[in-house]
């Protein structure tokens, strides 16, 4: 690893440049806890590391408009601690509190995790059913995408040169809205998720779904937003036939491999197993937003 | 061939601390072989085991995942600067009352993981302290009489506030 | 929690007064291992030291055909390169410096690849430099030329006629006839007894299994790591985290072509071993790279190379068939085993063989055997080698028969439990062991009775391991103040240096900080065999006794001498010389007291004992697990685990408990999560801790033990080893407890979600 250079920009246009001039080499530097494995084991090279962590946009959480800004490079565990992001975005906070151990927490971002573009991050599927977009600053200038779009298979964006993500934001939630994800791994910790499972629900005041968004992780080269699986719930209290639809649905829409964290067929049953318990655990918290 | 080494200016232990460094080292190497500061080990490399574990700017990190030109200006507690002068921490002399260690490859690592734990919950249930801790393997112990010293320090903690905090 | 069980204390110095013995002292080695200052082999460093690195096979299976260095030798901070014909081409010779022979030839060639590369990750060069940027610069440019082969890691797959052979010289050992073909089986054993069929004949009930496990790391949390000087007159030194400073000076000496006595080890602190340091692998690449430079040389090893190329235990297939009557008395047992030994061959299947069936009286059984090699890493010693995969397979079929008959698990064990007096499977006749007691520690605990709620299950299994003696020497020395020092020369690596310090503390009536263990280099102290095998609270301990019970003997005549009275009228009570005669008037003298006065009574007091320790105890657990599984998700939660043992004494009872919890802990992975997963290119897929997946805190619950004490009177506290029998009775009690929780067996280990669930969708 000791070919590397190593810049801290204080500015996103400095680490445009940085990123540019680097060329194919520059990589952006969250929390590393990606970026540095696959330095060490030769999965990557890079030329120039540039760092985000000076920047200050890069770091934070911050209410705006009725929603969220969340800096690129915000370790997960600050995300557990904002006490009102954890309200209004369970499922987001708790995926991303998921990632790795403490010491991991400590560093890893959301926005890494998101351009790390693993099939099975744990981030991406609440971050997708929560509708979560992503401003990307680069040499054009700035402009805002939806999360679902940054990743278009393993290990790649569609990041242009020189861009980079600088903000996750999340919109403005309505009352009786929550969400959850959950995952499914051989210990209690540790590892890569073998499926993931992420549901985004509104209510109305009767208790029925009005909106749903549905998102699976590890079960396909890109996560997947489940249309037909949200439908399922649409208009629905939620009950066991509702449930059932789901499980259906989440199951019919996986597209998974076999390798050595599970079996394609062990995956796909257990989408549709999380999904439904990811949707009753949203359902419980929405029930209680009012 | 390697890139130019790069000076870097942190505190490590609540000392200043110079040394150089190549861009591509992590904070790991520089504290072990740089520093001189062998108690944190190398037990993967990856972030998978927590030996490496140090407390950077208040946050419990893995050292072998953070560049060490990322250390510059900020503050690094190592399991060298647990310890009191002669005076070890509550953790520290817990884990020798419990026996919660064997071999003892883990066990800086374990303490720094513990330290920050009852830094940000100082009342930890054991169900609380075990997934907490969960980034940091033993292969010895089980990790039955690490979890005990864990709660037995901090209720010992508890008690005598005044006494104990750290400040760096 | 623990609970300790005592029978009355029949061992020669248990007077039921002990002191220090049977307390839980701080271990003299705490506080530099809490305060980070305890050097393990990486953290040394000297003046000149080079990087070495090792480069490695990428195929399972290939002939060398050329190796051409010329353009690494011209990378600027290169020192030294090695390939194998930098060693001596050793012929094959069976040697004893490990835990059980090994054949040298094999050993070099595992050291360093020979002509083929048989695994991923076989070491085939080694690189000494000033950086490891150019270490790592010069591994990129030594040009291999590789001839692949077909390769075989399943163990039936190796065994077929057909198979890609390993060694074209192996031919299977233990046939009544030498085959005229060679084959990847190289050795088969049997031991029998009785007549098989009049056995099953006898049976109301039978039983029959195939079960099978995966190759499994001992995943010590330390790397290998190791410095090695060559001066220029052919004195070496070499530094190394190992569970033995003279099996490494042995090994190097025959594998260099050296002189032990010019080779001084000294152990490191060791990060975890298990059985798997008990071999070289980096130690001899560091002294012929020092040779050749001049210059010491460290090598530590990534956790990927762990992984690749330093021995797991063996994966396994095995066949289990049982009979008995309707009363629960087993008549007859089939056992086959077949066990991969890696690379070269000698698995453990011959302990296997031999503690399959160790726990049970039974009087018609087989026990085959076969070692078959495959082109995966060599197999290292695991914790109690070959006995928890044997253990795995005989339990389940216990638990199945149980079942099968309506009995409770525990009373089919008692019903055919081994005994005093009893013979047993492998051989010798069992003297003072605990098993019955131990099977009782359980039925008694509140455990065993404990309800159990929806989808829980709770499974029991036995275990057994011999423990060893072998040869210890030890030394104990006073100093002028009266306070001792004791050498040996095992490293510690489970906190047997406070176990000795105790030992001999209570001999010579001393606190304990007044009684300083160190464990010393090759040179300093006389020859131990290594730390494994449960031996060193048994042997070395057994040393340390005599010779402080030599120096006691010393401070008597010297006492008498001062007190002027003759050596039979003094006895030696709580650390001082008393006058047994009132009369004469005698004050009692401290050793402090003769210790300042030793220059006029004959000099330093101190002695060395060295023996072989004969008597070693065997062991027995039970263990009771109870878990939880979730049915759609296949997800195991550990919820309880008690664990019984028959351990003699516990001298240390903390330490005795740490061994018991850590063997589970271990077995507990092994049962549930951990696996070699190989690829089809014969590579293994999850060489890290990411995907070869140890157990983690919030993954286990508290593990209470229950330490039954039946003393061995052969050693003289009533010691028995303890840390290799938690290890095997695990695997067995998780799998039967999952058994029950899910109402289907599974024979094939590990029992990860996806087989659990596919378990549970077959029902």
């Amino acid at each position: 690893m000791s070919q590397v250079d190593f810049i801290a920009p204080t500015s996103a246009d400095q680490a445009v440049q940085a990123l540019l001039a680097g060329g194919g080499g520059a990589r952006p530097l969250g929390g590393g806890t990606d970026l540095l494995v696959q330095l060490r084991s030769g999965r990557l090279a890079a030329g120039l590391i540039v760092d985000l962590k000076r920047i200050p946009e890069a770091i934070g959480v911050r209410k705006v408009d009725g929603g969220f800004v969340i800096g690129a490079a915000t370790p997960g565990i600050a995300l557990g601690e904002h006490r009102a992001l954890g309200l209004a975005w369970p499922g987001v906070v708790e995926a991303a509190n998921l990632i790795g151990s403490t010491q991991v927490q400590g560093r890893a971002s959301m926005a890494g995790n998101l351009c790390n573009a693993s099939p099975a991050a744990d981030s991406v599927p609440a971050l997708v059913a929560a509708r979560a977009t992503c401003l990307i600053v680069g040499p054009a200038g700035r402009r805002m995408a939806p999360a679902e779009t940054i990743v278009v298979g393993p290990g790649r964006t569609s990041l242009a040169p020189g861009e980079f993500v600088l903000e996750i934001h999340l919109p403005p939630r309505p009352l009786r809205a929550a969400d959850a994800y959950l995952r499914s791994i051989p210990r209690t910790e540790m590892d890569i998720a073998v499926v993931g499972a992420a549901v985004n629900l509104t209510l109305d005041a009767a208790g029925i779904v009005t909106d749903a968004h549905v998102a699976l992780g590890a079960v396909a080269p890109t996560v997947l937003l489940v249309p037909d699986a949200a439908a399922a719930l649409v208009g629905s209290p939620l009950d066991a036939d509702a449930l059932a639809r789901l499980d259906q649905a989440a199951r019919a829409a996986c597209r998974p491999i076999s390798d050595k964290r599970g079996t394609a067929e062990f995956r796909t049953k257990i989408a549709g197993v999380l999904a439904r318990r990811a949707a009753t655990l949203a359902h419980g918290r929405a029930g209680k937003r009012v | 061939m390697s890139a130019r080494r790069t000076h870097v200016s942190a505190i490590v232990n609540g000392d200043p601390a110079e040394f150089l460094t190549d861009p591509g080292a992590t904070l790991l190497d520089a504290l072990r072989d740089t520093l001189g500061l062998t108690g944190s080990k190398e037990g993967c490399g990856s972030g998978d085991c927590g030996a490496c574990s140090v407390i950077l700017d208040g946050r419990l990190v893995c050292s072998c995942l953070v560049l060490a030109v990322e250390a510059e200006g900020r503050r690094v507690e190592t399991i060298e600067g647990m310890a009191d002068g002669g005076r070890l921490h509550p953790l520290q002399q817990k884990f020798l009352e419990h026996a919660a260690l064997q071999c003892g490859f883990c066990t800086p690592g374990l303490l720094v993981a513990s330290k920050a734990l009852l830094e940000v919950n100082p009342d930890p249930t054991e169900s609380e302290a075990r997934y907490w801790l969960a980034g940091n393997l033993c292969r010895c112990t089980g990790y039955d009489k690490i979890i005990r010293a864990v709660l037995d320090a901090a209720a010992e903690l508890r008690q005598e506030p005044a006494k104990r905090r750290e400040t760096v | 929690m623990t609970d300790v069980l005592e029978r009355p204390a029949t061992a020669p110095l248990d007077d039921g007064r002990l002191k220090v013995v049977g307390g839980r002292p701080i271990r003299p080695d705490g506080a530099d291992k809490v305060t980070g200052k305890a050097a393990y082999g990486a953290d040394f460093a000297l003046p000149g030291m080079l990087v070495g690195k090792v480069k490695r096979s990428p195929h399972a299976h290939a002939r060398i055909v050329s190796i051409d260095t010329r353009r690494a030798r011209a990378v600027p901070g290169v020192k030294a390169i090695v390939t194998a014909a930098d060693f001596p081409d050793l012929a094959s010779e069976e040697y004893e410096a490990g835990e059980s022979a090994s054949n040298l030839r094999d050993l070099a060639h595992n050291v360093m690849a020979r002509d083929k590369a048989l695994y991923d990750g076989h070491a085939v060069a080694a690189v000494a430099a000033t950086s490891s940027a150019a270490a790592d610069e010069a591994l990129a440019l030594i040009d291999i030329t590789y001839e692949v082969l077909p390769h075989v890691i399943d163990i039936e797959a190796a065994m077929a006629p057909d198979a890609p052979l390993l060694h074209p010289h192996l031919f299977t050992a233990g046939l009544a006839a030498r085959p005229d073909r060679p084959s990847n089986i190289a050795k088969r054993n049997e031991i029998t007894r009785g007549d098989l069929t009049e056995g099953f004949a006898e049976a109301d009930v039978i039983v029959e299994g195939r079960y099978t496990t995966a190759a499994v790391h001992q995943g010590y949390i330390e790397p290998h790591a190791c410095v090695a000087t060559f001066a220029a007159d052919g004195q070496a030194q070499v530094w190394s985290s190992s569970q033995g400073q003279f099996m490494i000076r042995a090994y190097c000496a025959k594998l260099l072509g050296l002189d032990s006595s010019n080779i001084r080890v000294t152990p490191a602190e060791i990060g975890g071993g298990f059985g798997g340091k008990t071999t070289v692998y980096l130690e001899p690449l560091a002294l012929a790279l020092s040779r050749q430079c001049g210059a010491p040389v460290k090598m530590v090893m990534t956790r990927e190379e762990v992984f690749r190329a330093t021995g797991p235990t063996s994966g396994a297939v095995m066949t289990v068939k049982l009979g008995a009557k309707a009363d629960g008395t087993i008549t007859a047992a089939d056992v086959v085993l077949k066990y991969q030994a890696g690379a070269f061959p000698g698995s453990p299947v011959g302990a296997g063989s031999m503690t399959a069936l160790a726990c049970y009286d039974i009087p018609n059984f087989s026990i085959v055997g076969h070692d078959v090699v495959t082109n995966s890493p060599k197999v290292a010693a695991y914790r109690a080698p070959g006995a928890p995969i044997a253990a795995f397979a005989v339990e389940s079929a216990v638990d199945d028969l149980a079942l099968k008959l309506g009995m409770d698990p525990i009373a089919i064990r008692m019903k055919n439990a081994v005994r005093d007096g009893t013979k047993a499977a492998y051989g010798p006749t069992y003297r003072d062991i605990g098993y019955v007691e131990t099977l009782e520690a359980i039925a008694d605990h509140p455990h065993y009775a404990a309800p159990l709620g929806p989808g829980q299950g709770r499974g029991v299994a036995a275990g057994f391991w011999f423990n060893i003696g072998g040869e210890s020497t030890a030394a104990v020395n006073l100093s002028e103040d009266g306070s001792a020092v004791v050498i040996t020369g095992n490293p510690d690596i489970g906190g047997s240096r406070a176990s000795m310090a105790m030992m001999a503390a209570e001999v010579l009536g001393l606190p304990m900080e007044k009684v300083r263990p160190i464990v010393a280099d090759t040179a300093s102290i006389g020859f131990s065999m290594l730390t494994g095998g449960s031996r060193t609270t048994f042997a070395t301990g057994m040393a340390v006794i005599q010779a402080a019970q030599k120096v006691v003997e010393d401070l008597k005549a010297r006492g008498a001498m001062l007190m002027d009275v003759a050596k039979d009228q003094v006895a030696f009570i709580d650390g001082a010389v008393v006058c047994l005669d009132p009369a004469k008037g005698k004050g009692d003298l401290t050793i402090a007291a003769i210790a300042a006065k030793s220059a006029q009574t004959g000099g330093p007091i101190g002695a060395q004992v060295s023996l072989t320790a004969q008597g070693a105890g065997p062991g027995f657990g039970v263990h009771v697990c109870d878990v939880e599984v979730d049915p759609e998700t296949g997800h195991v939660t550990v919820l309880r685990y008690t664990a019984a043992q028959d351990v003699g004494k516990a001298i240390h009872p903390a330490y005795v408990e740490g061994q018991v919890q850590g063997g589970v802990a271990q077995g507990v992975g092994w049962a549930l999560n951990e696996e070699y997963v190989f690829g089809a290119d014969g590579r293994m897929d999850n060489a890290g801790f990411l995907d070869y997946r140890v157990p983690v805190a919030s993954d286990l619950p508290m593990i209470d033990t229950v330490l039954v004490e039946v003393a061995n009177p052969r050693h003289p506290y009533g010691a028995k080893g303890v840390g290799e029998v938690p290890i095997v009775p695990p695997l067995a009690a998780v799998a039967n407890a999952v058994r029950a929780a899910i109402g289907k067996r599974l024979t094939d280990l590990p029992l990860s979600p996806p087989k659990i669930r596919a378990a549970i969708d077959a029902r």
